[in-house]
């Protein structure tokens, strides 16, 4: 009875490990495909999986840049995220504490998540310049929503009860948002974190498409690759980019199970 | 916000010269009503004294006002007409739900009232440590809530209360959503740390055997306004065991509350 469990449970998890790499293959497959019978005059459109390989990774000096690139994105980012923490996080406390200052603000705060990021950028170009400030300006607004709704809902869902017990014990102010409302939003607030992480990314690599100062990033250099057809690089920086999302999106993730999975399932 | 301010409670001093209870009353309610904002009649002119020792039970049909009479006790809730006086000294609450925070181990939630109450860390430690030993929770401090059962919540949720050493306590339908078995057992607990640790407590249940079980007097309270129909002194000495309730003078006393419970 138990072997069976087990040897069922043991195929499920190599089959999770398998279909993806089957799908994975399958892709491939149909890429080589495509890409061989395309014109050789026209197959820097969609050049073989070797070529990427080839060209984009193991030339050492196409993959400095592009790990160059990585490295700014990077910092431009991270800036952004945290500036985007820092302020999404003290203004939802503030909306916490007292119902005018959330209905006062939030409805801003909705329309900075609604309005285009593509309509915003021009003019924060025109007035911050068009280096790492007004990229780092970018990655805040476009990261910033998910942390003030999650952190403002984690600290408002707090059960009646709980405050009943803080009330009977003459708790203030200070003590029910740290004690309580805090650590109740953890979860929430690490899901905004998650979500954020992801969406400043995408910020610092579509800054860099207007804002063309300073060190290329990665968005520079994707630019650059599409203008000059550089196909194959264009592959590296795209690989890239999408690692990083996924790292930041995973990191946040483990960071969150670290903190509150004791108590909390995380998703 | 503003509800939740306790302003109602004045505690009777020595001076008491209103007459009802003697100076050792833990609480009483002199003709207390309640109305809510939004009409609903909730308890009408309800007075009651709970003294030292006294185990007194509130029984009625759910949505009786029972819960509305506790919050008022506690200053919760103010009242709509009437006083409610409590002695000095902490109140012990314990809620139909456990009301654990989840993200604190049993040893952090059983500390929580003696740290919002200030007192330092090693005196809460121990009297945390000994709250969850009388409970029979000892080896259970590290786990979270997550990991223990209904039954086991509860009574992690008695001995927070019992770090403050309360001389009266309040349960609000602590085992309503247990099962019997676990009821019953934490119904023998609960009157071995009454013996134990001496408090006065107003109970609230619609559980008709659980109330005389338990208690020294038993109330019954009507359905909305909730009044107060009936008491009964419950005559059996503690310690009581659970063979009591196969006794006939208990199956008498049950059958008049619940005459009492139907005719209303």
């Amino acid at each position: 009875m138990s072997a069976r469990h087990t040897s069922s449970r043991l195929r499920s998890s190599t089959y999770r490990l398998w279909a993806p790499i089957v799908v994975f293959l399958a892709v491939l497959g149909v890429w080589y495909a495509i890409s061989l019978s395309l014109d050789p005059d026209r197959q820097f459109l969609l050049p073989t999986p070797n070529e990427v390989i080839r060209v984009g990774f193991l030339n050492q000096d196409n993959l400095f840049q592009v790990l160059e690139g990585l490295l700014w994105t990077v910092a431009v980012s991270m800036t952004g995220l945290v500036i985007a923490i820092v302020l999404g996080m003290s203004s939802a406390i503030m909306m916490s504490q007292a119902k005018w200052i959330e209905t006062s603000f939030y409805p801003y705060a909705v329309i900075i998540q609604t309005v285009p990021i593509l309509a915003i950028v021009p003019l924060v170009g025109l007035w911050l310049g068009f280096g790492f400030t007004s990229r780092v300006v970018v990655c805040v607004i476009i990261s910033i929503f998910p942390i003030i709704t999650n952190t403002l809902f984690g600290l408002q869902s707090v059960p009646a009860s709980f405050h009943d017990l803080f009330t009977l014990h003459s708790a203030g102010r200070p003590t029910r948002l740290l004690k309580l409302q805090f650590p109740n939003a953890l979860p929430a607030i690490f899901t905004g974190f998650r979500i954020s992480a992801g969406l400043s990314v995408i910020g610092a690599i579509v800054g860099e498409f207007f804002f063309r100062k300073g060190i290329p990033g990665l968005g520079r250099l994707l630019d650059l690759y599409r203008a000059r057809l550089l196909t194959e690089q264009l592959f590296t920086a795209l690989v890239f980019s999408s690692l990083l999302g996924i790292l930041v999106f995973w990191g946040f993730g483990f960071i969150g199970r670290l903190v509150v999975g004791k108590w909390h399932e995380t998703t | 916000m503003g509800d939740r301010q306790i302003s109602n409670i004045q505690p009777s001093n020595s001076g008491d010269t209103r007459g009802r209870g003697s100076s050792s009353t833990l609480i009483s309610f002199d003709n207390v009503s309640k109305t809510f904002p939004d009409g609903t009649h909730a308890v009408d002119n309800v007075s009651l004294n709970v003294e030292p020792g006294q185990f007194m039970t509130v029984v009625g049909p759910s949505g009786c006002g029972k819960s509305t009479l506790l919050r008022m006790g506690s200053g919760l809730l103010p009242v709509s007409e009437g006083e409610v006086r409590r002695s000095e000294g902490n109140l012990g609450y314990v809620f139909q739900d456990a009301t654990l925070l989840p993200w604190r181990t049993v040893q952090k939630n059983v500390e929580l009232f003696c740290e919002l109450r200030g007192l330092e860390r090693g005196e809460r430690r121990q009297r945390a440590k000994d709250a969850i030993d009388l409970v029979g929770l000892s080896g259970f401090n590290r786990h979270y809530p997550a990991a223990l059962s209904g039954g086991m919540r509860m009574r992690v949720s008695l001995a927070r209360s019992l770090t403050l050493d309360p001389p009266l306590f309040f349960f609000d339908e602590p085992f309503g959503a247990l099962d019997e078995i676990t009821r019953e057992y934490l119904n023998l607990e609960l009157l071995r740390i009454f013996a134990h640790a001496g408090f006065g407590a107003v109970f609230i249940t619609h559980n008709l055997y659980e109330a005389v079980f338990l208690s020294t007097d038993v109330l019954v309270m009507s359905s909305r306004p909730g009044r107060i129909l009936k008491s009964f002194q419950v005559p059996f000495p503690y310690p009581r065991d659970l063979d009591l309730r196969f006794d006939p003078a208990f199956a008498e006393l049950t059958g008049e509350v619940s005459e009492v419970l139907r005719d209303e």
